[in-house]
């Protein structure tokens, strides 16, 4: 993990890029009448392939969903003329591990940062709330460890 | 119209999350190190979200059904059991050793970087392995 990365504090931008993401939350709702949950939408693809609920899943539009969230930092990086920064940390043991807890955890847990902390708290549901208290704590006692124990 | 609609949505999320800054895992990871390198940006992003689906779910949900389907799919489940609790903890655990939930994750996809081409097929696998852990607990 690198330490002291600081990145900067952008309360406007992010404010922003938050409203788009409840925008789209509405859309799903308004247009499919679906929770925009991604690890929802992306296990819903993953568990029909393949099996006989292939056909009465309606899965084009989950995959569409998906292929617009891979392709926004081109658009993003079209339109803007600036192009998408990130630092990944280089940890590739560790990042196996990330995944593959975070894919299990959204399963069994039903949902993510977008399906529990967007449109959960958009619906004032209990279980929600519960469930994100639990990850931000979790990931915060992760991070705390990682960065200022170990 | 399906496909085209769960695109727009997808494309619109997906610039949130670049706009907002939660694409990167660096200012995610530092969002969650209050200890530290303390970045509040995030909450700003949950925030603006939340409040904003709240605002929007008030008026579609009075409609009699979405656009383009007969009812309304709602979560019916309402318990907080030992699964939501126990995903909740790993979930947090994983998000904080690689700074990326589900959505940025494939946001990062084009990116390149390798810790993102280590993460997603885990991930994917993880989604796949849920459900049959699941059904034990």
């Amino acid at each position: 993990m690198e330490l002291d990365t600081i990145t900067p504090f952008t309360p406007i931008a992010s404010l922003i890029g938050g409203i788009l993401i409840g925008l789209s939350a509405i859309i799903v709702m308004a247009v499919f009448g679906r929770i925009a949950g991604v690890s929802g939408i992306t296990g819903t693809v993953l568990n029909a392939v393949g099996t006989p609920d292939r056909g009465k899943t309606d899965l084009g539009w989950r995959v569409a969903f998906i292929a617009g969230l891979i392709a926004a930092p081109l658009g993003y990086a079209a339109t803007t003329g600036i192009g998408v920064s990130q630092t990944v940390p280089g940890s590739l043991i560790g990042m196996a591990v990330a995944g593959g807890i975070v894919g299990i955890g959204t399963s069994i847990g039903s949902g993510c940062t977008s399906g529990h902390g967007v449109c959960g708290l958009a619906r004032l549901s209990l279980r929600s709330l519960v469930a994100v208290l639990i990850f931000m704590a979790s990931a915060m006692l992760t991070v705390f460890v990682l960065r200022h124990v170990v | 119209m399906r496909i085209l609609m769960g695109l727009i949505a997808g494309l619109v999320f997906g610039a949130g999350l670049v706009v907002s800054g939660m694409s990167d895992p660096a200012k995610v990871l530092n969002f969650l190190d209050i200890a530290g390198t303390w970045d509040p940006s995030l909450a700003f992003v949950m925030g603006g979200a939340s409040i904003t689906a709240f605002l929007g779910y008030r008026l579609v949900l009075r409609l009699p059904a979405p656009r383009l389907d007969r009812s309304f799919h709602l979560p019916r489940t309402r318990q907080i059991d030992r699964r939501l609790v126990l995903g909740a903890v790993l979930f947090g655990l994983g998000w904080g050793i690689g700074g990326f939930c589900p959505g940025p994750a494939w946001t990062a996809l084009l990116l390149l970087a390798p810790g993102t081409l280590v993460f997603i097929p885990m991930m994917l696998l993880g989604l796949w392995l849920g459900p049959k852990l699941a059904a034990r607990l």
